[in-house]
C-alpha cells in the first residue's frame, strides 16, 4: 500500500491503540491536518501548545497510555517544552508530535524553524528527525515503544514538511531493533534474597514508595507486600495513590489506614519524616530520593540500612548510598517479595511490631496535620477537606504547584493509583488544568477535580475555552490568598518578609472569566458558603470555576526548611 | 572509602550508533549533569554503522558510577567500557610545531630520535613534529620541547582498547 507520509502518521497511530491527539495546527503540519477528517482519532484543539502537552501528559498519568500531541514547528514546538520537560521529570509515556521546515531548508534559519531536536534532547527520553519518509513507520512504532517501557518518558519526532508530503510503500514493523536500549525487568533473584533476609530481621522498617509504583501498575503489590512485613508505608508526592491512604471500617466509614504514614519530605507528615528518620529499614520503591524527600542527605533515614528498588540503573546510588540495589520493574520485584513472605510468613509478627507502630502512634498522636477553621476567613485546607468529603475520595484530582498542591497532597486522601496528577519533579506552574483536562477526554464520566491557586491558575487558564468546548466538565476550585502563596511563605520564614513580587492583588473576576469562557463560575467567601459551592459545583454538567476567597497567609506546615534534616520540621 | 572519592582520571569506551547527534547527545550528557570531558575522540569501527568514542574524565568513583550508568541510558549507545577494571592499552597522538633554529635542530632531532618521534613538517624556522604515545611519554616529550619553544600542538585525545586475555 502506497501511502503520504502523512497518510502513515494516521496508520501508525492507529496501530498504536491512539484515540486522541492534543494540537494545535501550523503551517508544517497541515498536511496532517489534512488527512484529520478521514480518521477516526479524536482531536482536541487547545489554545497554547503547552495546554496540548499537559492534557496529554494528564492523559498519560490517569491511564497508564502513551499520550500523544501535535504542534506545528518553531514556536508551536518551543511552547511544548515545558510540557515534555515536566514529563521527563516525573516519567510521564508521551510521544509529541512537531512539524518542521522542509528538509531542504533545515539550517537556513527558514521562517518558524527551530531545531527542537536539540532543543529537547535533555528532557526527553529519546528524540527523532525524520529526514526519510521510509523511516516514518519505524521510528514511530520505537517512539511508543520507548515512551512505554522501562522509565517511561517523553519521545519528541520531528517531521519535516516534506517528509509528511513524500509518498512510500507503507509497511508497520513487526518488530523492534533497537541494540542499545535493553530494560532490566526481572529483579535478581540474589539480590531479591538477601533483602528479604534483610526485612527478616529488622524492627523499625518504613516502606518508601514513589511514582515508579504507578508507573509499574505495582499498588496491588505494595500493598499486599505491606501487610506481609506489616511495614508502615509513606509515599512521595508523586506516588500518592500508590497505597490506599484509608481503609474501610466495620461501619462503612474510611479511617486512615492504619500503616499509612501520609508523605514525606520537606511538606511530609511529622510521623512519616520521624518513621524515616528512626528507621532501622528503608525499603525505597520506584522513589529516587530527590532533594525535596531528603532534605539533608546525611540525615536521611541515618539509622536504616537500605534497599532500593527502581527500573532504572542511574537513579540507584545517585543521591544516597544503598546497601541492596535492585534493578528491575517494581511489579516484578514486588511479586517476588510477595511471594517470598508467602511462602514463609514471618514469625510473631503483630508483636514484633508492635513497639514500632506504638511509636508511630505517638506521633501522629502529638503533631497530627492540623489547621484551625474559626472565625469568618475560609482555610484553604478546610476547602480540601469538603471536597474530599462530598465526592467521598471518588475523584481525580489535578493540582497546579505551590500551596495548592501540597494542601491537596496532605488533605485528600487518595485510595487508588492513578488519582492524583501533579507535577512533582518540575514543579510546573499551569499544569494542573491541562492535565485535568486530559484526565476528563479519558474519563468523562468521571468527578475530575483541579486543586490550583489564584497564581498558577493563570498560566495556562486559556485552556478553559477547550473544556468548555469539547463538553470536558472538569471542576477547578482556586484556593485564592491573592498571593504566590509558596514564595510569599518562603519570603515570610526566611526573608524578613520581604513580599517582593509575590502579592497578587491586582487579580482578574475568576468567577466572570468563567462566564466569558462559557463556563460557571461559583465564589464562597465564607466558611459555611464553602459546601454550597462545593455541591453545586459538583452537580453541574458543565465545566466550573470556583473561586474560594481564603486566608491570605496560611502556611503549609509541617516544612523542613532547605538543608536541614527531615526530623527538623517547622511546625504550626 | 577514602579510595572512593579520590577524584582521578579515568578513560571509557562507548561504542555508538553512527547517527547524527549522537555525539551531542553524549557530549550533552557531560554538560547537562555537570561532569568533565578531558579529551573525546571519534571515529567509525570496523562494523559499519557503529562509531567508537574514547573519552577521558575526572571524578571520584561514585561520579563514574553514574557517568557509565547515565552512558547506557542513552538509546544509541550500544556499549560502554569501564577500563577501571580490565588492563587496557591507550595512545595519544600529537603534533606539535616546534622552533627549530640553527642552535636547537640537533637538540630537537636527538629528541625526535629518543622518543621515536618523527618530523613531518620542515620550515626555516619550524619543524613541525609526530609523537604517539601514552600519557607519561607524551608529558616527557613535551616538557622537554617546552625549553626549546613550542609554538602550537594538536592533540588527537586518548584512544584505548581493552587488552586482549592471554589465554
Amino acid at each position: 500500500m502506497r501511502l503520504k507520509g502523512a497518510q502513515i502518521f494516521f496508520e501508525c497511530l492507529k496501530k498504536e491503540g491512539v484515540e486522541v491527539v492534543f494540537g494545535f495546527p501550523g503551517g508544517a503540519v497541515i498536511d496532517i491536518y489534512h488527512e484529520f477528517p478521514k480518521h477516526d482519532i479524536r482531536h482536541i484543539l487547545v489554545r497554547h501548545e503547552q495546554g496540548a502537552a499537559h492534557m496529554a501528559d494528564g492523559y498519560a498519568r490517569a491511564t497508564g497510555r502513551v499520550g500523544v500531541c501535535l504542534v506545528t514547528s518553531g514556536p508551536g514546538a518551543t511552547n511544548t517544552v515545558t510540557g515534555i520537560a515536566t514529563a521527563y521529570m516525573d516519567s510521564v509515556p508521551m510521544v509529541i508530535f512537531t512539524g518542521q521546515v522542509p528538509t531542504a531548508l533545515i539550517g537556513n534559519d527558514a521562517f518558524q524553524e527551530v531545531d527542537i531536536v536539540g532543543i529537547t534532547r535533555p528532557c526527553t527520553k529519546h528524540n527523532y528527525l525524520v529526514k526519510d519518509v521510509n523511516d516514518l513507520a519505524r521510528v514511530i512504532k520505537e517512539a511508543f515503544y520507548l515512551a512505554r517501557t522501562g522509565r517511561p518518558g517523553p519521545v519528541l519526532i520531528d517531521l519535516p514538511k516534506d517528509v509528511v508530503q513524500a509518498t512510500t510503500e507503507f509497511r508497520y514493523p513487526k518488530q523492534i531493533e533497537l541494540t542499545g536500549y535493553r530494560p532490566t525487568v526481572e529483579a535478581h533473584m540474589g539480590q531479591v534474597k538477601r533483602a528479604v533476609q534483610m526485612l527478616r530481621k529488622c524492627k523499625k522498617p518504613v516502606i518508601y514508595a514513589g511514582g515508579g509504583v504507578i508507573a509499574a501498575e505495582a499498588s496491588e503489590e505494595l500493598t499486599k507486600f505491606a501487610r506481609l512485613v506489616k511495614a508502615p508505608v509513606t509515599t512521595t508526592l508523586m506516588g500518592l495513590g500508590g497505597f490506599p491512604a484509608v481503609e474501610e471500617n466495620p461501619e462503612g466509614k474510611k479511617d486512615l489506614h492504619p500503616q499509612w504514614l501520609g508523605m514525606l519530605g520537606m511538606h511530609g507528615t511529622f510521623r512519616a519524616n520521624m518513621a524515616v528518620s528512626n528507621a532501622d529499614l528503608l525499603f525505597a520503591v520506584g522513589a529516587r530520593f530527590d532533594d525535596r524527600v531528603t532534605g539533608k542527605i546525611s540525615g536521611f533515614a541515618p539509622h536504616a540500612k537500605i534497599i532500593h528498588i527502581d527500573v532504572d540503573p542511574t537513579s540507584i546510588s545517585k543521591n544516597v548510598m544503598v546497601d541492596i540495589p535492585i534493578v528491575g520493574d517494581c511489579k516484578n520485584a514486588l511479586q517476588r517479595f510477595v511471594q517470598a513472605f508467602e511462602e514463609e510468613p514471618i514469625e510473631n509478627l503483630d508483636e514484633l511490631r508492635a513497639p514500632w507502630f506504638k511509636e508511630i502512634r505517638k506521633w501522629k498522636e502529638t503533631h497530627p496535620l492540623a489547621y484551625k477553621q474559626e472565625g469568618e476567613i475560609i482555610k484553604p485546607q478546610f476547602v480540601i477537606e469538603k471536597m474530599y468529603e462530598i465526592c467521598h475520595g471518588d475523584a481525580i484530582v489535578t493540582t497546579e504547584v505551590g500551596q495548592n498542591q501540597m494542601w491537596a497532597a496532605q488533605y485528600f486522601h487518595f485510595e487508588r493509583p492513578r488519582e492524583f496528577i501533579s507535577s512533582g519533579g518540575l514543579g510546573t506552574m499551569g499544569y494542573g488544568l491541562p492535565a485535568a483536562i486530559g484526565a476528563q477526554v479519558a474519563f468523562p464520566d468521571r468527578l475530575v477535580i483541579d486543586i490550583a491557586g489564584d497564581g498558577s491558575i493563570q498560566m495556562n487558564i486559556q485552556e478553559v475555552i477547550t473544556a468548555v468546548c469539547n463538553g470536558l466538565p472538569v471542576k477547578v476550585a482556586i484556593l485564592n490568598n491573592r498571593f504566590l502563596g509558596m514564595v510569599r511563605q518562603w519570603q515570610e520564614l526566611f526573608y524578613e518578609k520581604n513580599y517582593c513580587a509575590t502579592c497578587l492583588d491586582a487579580a482578574p473576576d475568576f468567577v466572570k472569566i468563567a462566564e466569558a469562557y462559557g463556563a460557571v463560575g461559583l465564589r464562597a467567601t465564607r466558611p459555611d458558603e464553602v459546601e454550597p459551592v462545593i455541591r453545586e459545583a459538583f452537580a453541574i454538567k458543565k465545566p466550573v470555576l470556583m473561586d474560594f476567597v481564603v486566608a491570605a497567609e496560611e502556611g503549609v506546615y509541617p516544612m523542613v526548611p532547605a538543608g536541614k534534616d527531615i526530623s527538623e520540621m517547622l511546625l504550626v | 572509602m577514602e579510595n572512593n572519592n579520590k577524584v582521578q582520571k579515568h578513560t571509557i569506551g562507548v561504542l555508538v550508533e553512527n547517527q547524527p547527534g549522537v555525539l551531542s547527545r553524549v557530549a550533552g550528557l557531560f554538560s547537562g549533569r555537570g561532569f568533565n570531558i578531558e579529551s573525546l575522540a571519534v571515529a567509525v569501527t570496523n562494523e559499519p554503522g557503529l562509531s567508537r568514542i574514547t573519552l577521558v574524565t575526572t571524578g571520584d568513583q561514585h561520579i563514574l558510577e553514574q557517568i557509565i550508568k547515565q552512558l547506557n541510558k542513552l538509546i544509541n549507545v550500544i556499549k560502554v567500557f569501564d577500563f577501571r577494571e580490565t588492563e587496557f592499552v591507550d595512545r595519544e597522538m600529537i603534533l606539535i610545531k616546534v622552533r627549530a633554529e640553527e642552535q636547537t635542530r640537533a637538540e630537537i632531532l636527538r629528541i625526535v630520535d629518543i622518543f621515536r618521534a618523527k618530523v613531518v613538517d620542515v620550515s626555516p624556522h619550524f619543524y613541525t613534529l609526530l609523537i604517539t604515545g601514552d600519557d607519561p611519554k607524551i608529558s616527557a616529550i613535551l616538557e622537554l620541547l617546552e625549553q626549546i619553544g613550542i609554538t602550537e600542538i594538536a592533540r588527537t585525545g586518548k584512544v584505548a582498547l581493552a587488552r586482549s586475555k592471554k589465554h
